[in-house]
């Protein structure tokens, strides 16, 4: 699935890495708890999350993430926007809350990589 | 010799600064043209010491040394020490406070998770002095 359809899947705003729109992507993870990302996520390329600061744009690059998916309406801040641009990910926001967006995602096909 | 060192502060009062230093050191590791497994293992590890660095000590120092065959990563913080550093080690054990955890950590699995991506692991603390966190990653031939 590319992050364009995600977007399209999920009726969402893109914020930034408009120019990244046709990577790639395989799996996905939903979480608010970033040391859960980081001790069980691997390989996985989009992250939804409820939770709105920079450590879930962190969280990200030390994972080597390519797309991050605001759900319930969540808008970063310009200072938040502005680091995932520097390292080249991809901000969604969708108004769909975290269950109905991993589902969504999950019946056109993306998983949750291995466990 | 090593092939290059790094050094950096931790400023204690800002949460949303955490990372930083974590984030150089995997932009380096990366130019360095270390493999990606290897860039991961050490910058989540690293990540997850320099978040506690802030949340539990007030700040302090990193300091990276890099070589072709291992990245070695020492944190020092001046911080309240770690009374119980087995109870500390366990998944899931965690003295954070609720806006910590607010803000997606705090789940007790910091110390765990730097123990899984390291192949070596060294806490010195004292009580009412600080931490010194030691730290080795060492690179498949
Ligand atoms: N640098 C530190 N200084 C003081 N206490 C620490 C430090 N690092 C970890 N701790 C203690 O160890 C506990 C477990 O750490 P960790 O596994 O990272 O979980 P978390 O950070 O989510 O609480 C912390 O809650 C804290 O009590
Ligand atoms: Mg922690």
């Amino acid at each position: 699935m590319t992050v364009r359809e995600i977007q399209e899947i999920l009726s969402a705003q893109v914020i930034c890495g408009e120019e990244f729109l046709d990577r790639e992507v395989f799996s996905a993870c939903g979480s608010d708890m970033m040391s859960d990302v980081l001790a069980y996520v691997k390989e996985q390329a989009v992250l939804l999350s409820g939770l709105v600061n920079p450590q879930v744009v962190r969280t990200a690059e030390m994972m080597d993430m390519q797309c991050i998916v605001f759900v319930r309406g969540k808008y970063p801040d310009d200072s938040i926007i502005g680091l995932a641009r520097d390292r080249d990910i991809v901000l969604l926001s969708t108004q769909y809350p975290m269950f109905a967006s991993c589902g969504m995602l999950y019946e056109k096909g993306l998983r949750g990589g291995a466990i | 010799m090593s092939l290059i060192t790094l050094h950096y502060d931790v400023p204690g009062d800002d949460f949303t600064r955490a990372g930083e230093a974590s984030g150089n050191v995997k932009t380096h590791l990366k130019k360095l043209g270390f493999n990606p497994t290897v860039v991961r293992n050490v910058v989540i590890a690293l990540y997850e010491a320099e978040i506690n660095m802030v949340i539990h000590a007030g700040g302090g120092e990193i300091d990276v040394e890099i070589d072709p065959d291992q990245i070695r990563m020492v944190l020092t913080d001046h911080g309240p020490g770690i009374p119980d550093v087995e109870l500390a080690m366990q998944e899931g054990y965690s003295t954070a406070p609720d806006n910590v955890r607010a803000l997606g950590f705090g789940a007790g699995m910091g110390l765990p998770n730097i123990k899984k991506y390291t192949d070596d692991m060294q806490i010195e603390t004292e009580i009412g002095v600080g931490t010194t966190m030691r730290l080795r990653v060492d690179v498949p031939a």
